[in-house]
């Protein structure tokens, strides 16, 4: 096997230094009765060819060849990524190295990071941001833990039936063993989380919207900061669209105590759903509470600049129990790429695809309302929104896929079963005029 | 005469990306719009995030440099014990980079996602057999999250049974992030220690064990590098008392073909891709870590679950004892893809020799520099070995300058100060990768540290030298904590 | 670290067995982590302190001090209510080890019952506690 390199010379050899007969000798100290008497049941090694083969067999199984057109967001974007992202992550460096542990030796990781949580901040308007976390989901189950904790008297967290439906399992999985409690916001019928029905709530510890919601819409995060400032409990801002804001106000000027956000779009593909990479940022106030690493900027024994992981005695191998969380692996790499993204856009790039994504999916609004959809809601939305769509559209929609490889919106009764024949639509910057326009000729009831 | 690997080399310096920033520089070709201009209400946008300006090449130079900076397992031999930085194979990375897979929607729907889930469905298959287990869940995105999702298993166990219980047992040899995944589901550590000889003995567990106690977690190998022999006894033990056993599977790279935790007491076991089956680190992730269970736990597994069909495969989320779900999609599809290839390309017999030489090559090491580094533990050991500066103290040198020193002969340290069992650990795992001309570069440069550390203390306490910072202040960092630029 | 004869242990304030110091004056107790504990830390970067107007209980934790790579909780040594912090600690902490006994006191307390003091130990007391 090419990836052992003892030749049955050196195993003699070493055998003779360790003092043992056999390398199965090497396991005598292990009782006979713990071992295993069967060998493992799976299949015989591969050779590479055989091997290449068979992933493209597998791969080829899904539908998402090179062509197709994605009009499904949701929580996993289909946007560009430059050539020179893939090209500049892959090298071993960053890929195969272990978490910053020597600093002297990781500086390219721990400069990477260190720059990935000044843009994070930057992009978030707010005052810190980790070195990341695993996805959006669970970076808000921990921003919400945050909020529970530091709260007395209050056991419930407050979140928006319009945070992401994922999202809301995984905090009610995490929150729950602890004795703490979700309940949810309902949301209007303009498509935007509940405001009044707030107010109305009683003893909780702190409130999470996601602004642009699961529905594309964008919330008055604003009219949310006055609510949590009077009852004095955290504002947890959450995103699944992080290009949003190369557009809107963002949520640091709007008066979020903590945010968390997918940054997905941020140059990584889709890959089925992960890995991703989680967001999470908050106010200075917050720092101490915040799960997870960070790199601080520091001196080094002749006077230079250099990085280190720092206030790591919140982290689970110090505080044990009273760890703030157990993370320790993170999405490091994929932060890393994130960083490279952004820094690719710069300041007037990521503005520019920011707007397109808007345009075209205002577009495909107005495409889809000739063609005899309905809008859904008439509020102002980023690049996803919701129509309603004609009776015969659920047949059309398979036949696409099929014959064209396109995915045209994702059906939102199995989310919200009251919204029967309901899609939920996006298009970002690799959507063209005619992808859109070919659609809307398709659909047309 | 041996020569070692670390060299000086020109070395780049590189300032922070903003300071290289230029109004007007853009590295991104932007496609060009083909629809109108459609402007959002004026109060809902901001000012454009202050990115920085730059150039193609600028960026492109600005990480090649940084990458320099950085030591990976390509680079050289990364002993960090408790890790398994082996290699990790370029084939895995081109399978999972197919555009079937990275392309891939997680919301496409089942039906057209059937390459996706057959590659699951396998490799939950796969890591049940090697590791002696019933089902598998590949849903946690990393080895704190799986250990969290088995102790949520467990809780809900508990639950389900109708009494929670409020205690978890922890030896001294387990990870460090045990602790505080029993406290995220409110279980109060109970620390025990292990015997004289590094392992657990039956009557300390049992003298913890009540039927207040929710369990134990275990590290098998535990992280002195030493098999648990009493390992069934205090499965049952555990189990009598109405407990199950968590087991800590990072150190499977030890046991494959060998032990399946399954068979011996084990009810739930997390793994970690990025260790045992060879998927890149990443410098801190995004790694993957499956948790394997016996009948009792599985329908407790976290959903979606991937179940087959005849010759189809699906997801299913209609599992009433369900933890519930732990991440927004399925977890790490794209570590998964790699891990999937690393167990293709090696076979049965090819994970079971894994084991085998990473056994051998740690026991190479340790009988190799037990004269030259105090060894608390004279065992034979599993996958790693654990030394001390017990031996150097005279010469008032410590674990962290013989680290330190390793760098400038082009080594990366082994884990350091961990486990907390061993006062100054040194705590080396080779894995099986390393060939045995690198190991015996490796001894002998431990060695000659060692003598240096009699000759020339200075020098040790002045490493590294040849890197691109020296000795960091770690302390200025936390006092004045510069978190962004 | 020191060695046991180089520790600073003044004879004017009180002891506990988790190393704070206590010293009363007038209705007020000034309270503290002692030489040996500041020096098995070694260079502090956080204090962590109650807020005023807390109420503890004798043997409550009311804080802790964080080294680079160690926590370490702090106990008070006698029931009461905080009335003042030392709000130099957030940007200095390091006067813990430089002066702890001065500047780097902790907090000051009212007791709710002053004789708990006399329970303490003395440095006599303390000090046959440390060498076991």
């Amino acid at each position: 096997m090419r990836y052992l390199p003892h030749t049955r010379d050196d195993i003699e050899t070493m055998l003779k230094v360790t003092g043992h007969s056999s390398l199965d000798d090497l396991f005598a100290g292990i009782p006979d009765h713990l071992k295993t008497k069967q060998g493992i049941d799976i299949p015989e090694s591969l050779s590479e060819w055989e091997l290449n083969t068979h992933m493209e067999a597998l791969a080829s199984l899904n539908i998402a060849c090179k062509t197709y057109k994605c009009f499904i967001g949701a929580g996993s974007y289909d946007h560009y990524i430059p050539a020179i992202i893939p090209y500049l992550i892959s090298r071993s460096e960053f890929m195969t190295a272990y978490t910053p542990y020597q600093p002297e030796v990781s500086q390219g990781t721990l400069q990477g990071i260190y720059e990935f949580q000044t843009m994070i901040t930057e992009l978030l308007g707010m005052d810190i941001a980790t070195a990341s976390h695993y996805d959006c989901g669970t970076a808000l189950a921990e921003a919400c833990l945050i909020a529970l904790r530091k709260s007395s008297t209050d056991n419930k967290i407050a979140v928006s039936s319009l945070v992401h439906p994922s999202h809301r399992q995984i905090i009610q999985t995490y929150i729950r063993p602890a004795g703490f409690e979700m309940v949810e916001i309902p949301y209007t019928k303009e498509g935007l989380t509940d405001i009044a029905a707030l107010e109305q709530m009683k003893g909780i510890a702190g409130i999470a919207v996601q602004s642009p919601n699961f529905f594309g819409n964008i919330e008055d995060l604003k009219a949310f900061k006055t609510i949590t400032e009077a009852k004095n409990i955290l504002f947890i801002v959450s995103f699944t669209e992080a290009l949003a804001y190369g557009l809107l106000k963002n949520p640091g000027s709007l008066g979020a105590d903590l945010v968390a956000g997918e940054g997905q779009s941020l140059g990584l593909a889709k890959s089925f759903g992960g890995p991703g990479l989680g967001l999470l940022a908050g106010t200075h106030k917050q720092m101490r509470s915040l799960p997870g690493r960070l790199i601080g900027k520091t001196k080094d024994a002749n006077g230079a600049d250099g990085f280190v992981l720092t206030l790591a005695t919140r982290e689970q191998h110090i505080r044990r129990e009273k760890a703030s969380s157990n993370i320790c692996s993170n999405n490091g790499l994929n932060a890393m790429t994130a960083a490279m993204y952004l820094a690719t856009a710069g300041k007037t790039g990521i503005r520019e695809i920011a707007l397109q994504n808007h345009d075209k999916a205002e577009y495909l609004k107005k495409s889809l309302m000739s063609s005899g959809f309905l809008p859904a809601f008439h509020t102002p939305f980023f690049n996803e929104f919701v129509m309603k769509v004609p009776e015969n559209f659920e047949k059309k929609r398979k036949t696409l896929i099929d014959d064209h490889c396109v995915f045209a919106g994702l059906n939102l009764e199995p989310f919200y079963p009251e919204l029967k024949q309901h899609y939920l639509f996006c298009a970002t910057e690799t959507i063209s005029k005619d992808d859109i326009d070919n659609l809307a000729k398709e659909v047309r009831s | 005469m041996i020569q070692q690997p670390g060299t000086s080399g020109l070395i780049f310096n590189e300032p922070l990306l903003w300071e290289k920033s230029r109004m007007g520089r853009c590295a991104m070709s932007l496609p060009k719009p083909d629809v109108d201009r459609n402007a959002l209400d004026a109060d809902l946008t901001g000012d454009a995030p202050n990115l920085p300006e730059l150039s193609e090449l600028d960026v492109v130079r600005h990480y090649t440099r940084l990458s320099q900076w950085n030591f990976g397992v390509d680079s050289g031999m990364y002993p960090l014990g408790s890790c398994t930085m082996k290699y990790n194979p370029k084939t895995n990375e081109v399978q999972a980079a197919r555009q079937g897979f990275s392309g891939a929607h997680p919301l496409s729907g089942d039906e057209f996602s059937q390459g996706a889930l057959k590659l699951m469905y396998n490799l939950e298959q796969f890591l049940a057999k090697i590791t002696g287990f019933h089902a598998v869940t590949l849903q946690p995105a990393a080895g704190a999250h799986g250990e969290l999702c088995g102790m949520l298993m467990i809780h809900a166990w508990h639950a389900r049974n109708g009494r929670q219980r409020s205690k978890i047992i922890i030896p001294d040899t387990a990870h460090g992030t045990n602790p505080a995944s029993a406290s995220l589901c409110g279980y109060e550590s109970v620390n025990i220690k292990s015997g004289p000889n590094g392992i657990l003995e039956p009557e300390t567990v049992a003298a913890a064990m009540d039927e207040d106690t929710a369990g134990i977690m275990v590290t098998n190998p535990n992280t002195l590098g030493l098999f648990e022999t009493h390992i069934k006894e205090i499965a049952d033990i555990v189990h009598s008392k109405g407990g199950l056993v968590y087991g800590d599977g990072a150190n499977m790279n030890a046991i494959m073909g060998i032990v399946k935790p399954g068979e011996i007491g084990i009810d739930v076991l997390h793994l970690n891709l990025h260790k045992t089956f060879s998927t890149p680190h990443g410098g801190g992730g995004p790694g993957s870590g499956p948790v394997a269970v016996g009948k009792t736990l599985e329908p407790f597994l976290p959903v979606p679950r991937v179940v087959k069909d005849l010759n189809t495969y699906k997801f299913i989320t209609d599992c009433p004892d369900t933890i519930g779900r732990i991440h927004t999609f399925y977890g790490h599809f794209g570590i998964m893809v790699r891990a999937y290839s690393y167990i293709l390309s090696m076979g049965a017999q090819g994970l079971t020799d894994v084991s085998k030489l990473a056994v051998l090559n740690a026991n190479y090491i340790k009988e190799s520099l037990k004269g030259t580094l105090n060894l608390p533990y004279d065992r034979p050991c599993m996958h790693e070995c654990v030394f001390n500066d017990e031996f150097q103290k005279q010469y008032h040198i410590t674990t962290m300058d013989m680290a330190k020193r390793l760098l400038d002969y082009g080594f990366h340290p082994p884990t350091v100060y961990f486990p907390l069992v061993v006062e100054g650990a040194f705590m080396v795992e080779p894995t099986e990768t390393e060939s045995k001309e690198n190991i015996d570069q490796f001894i002998h440069a431990v060695k000659s540290i060692a003598q240096e550390a009699k000759d020339n203390p200075e020098q040790l306490k002045k490493a590294p030298r040849l890197t691109k910072v020296t000795r960091l202040d770690e302390v200025l960092a936390a006092r004045k904590p510069c978190l962004r630029g | 670290m020191k060695e046991m004869k180089d520790l600073n242990f003044p004879d004017d304030v009180k002891y506990t067995k988790d190393h704070e110091w206590a010293k009363k004056s007038g209705e007020i107790i000034t309270i503290g982590i002692n030489d040996y504990a500041q020096d098995q830390l070694g260079e502090i970067v956080f204090v962590e302190l109650p807020e005023i107007g807390d109420s503890f209980s004798r043997g409550d934790e009311f804080g802790s001090v964080e080294s680079v790579k160690a926590v370490s909780e702090i106990y008070i040594p006698v029931s009461g209510e905080v009335v003042e912090i030392n709000q130099s600690l957030e940007d200095a902490p390091e006067l813990v080890n430089q002066s702890c006994y001065t500047d780097g006191w902790l907090i000051r307390v009212k007791p709710t019952q002053a004789s708990e003091l006399d329970s303490l130990m003395d440095k006599a007391a303390y000090l046959d506690m440390l060498k076991g």
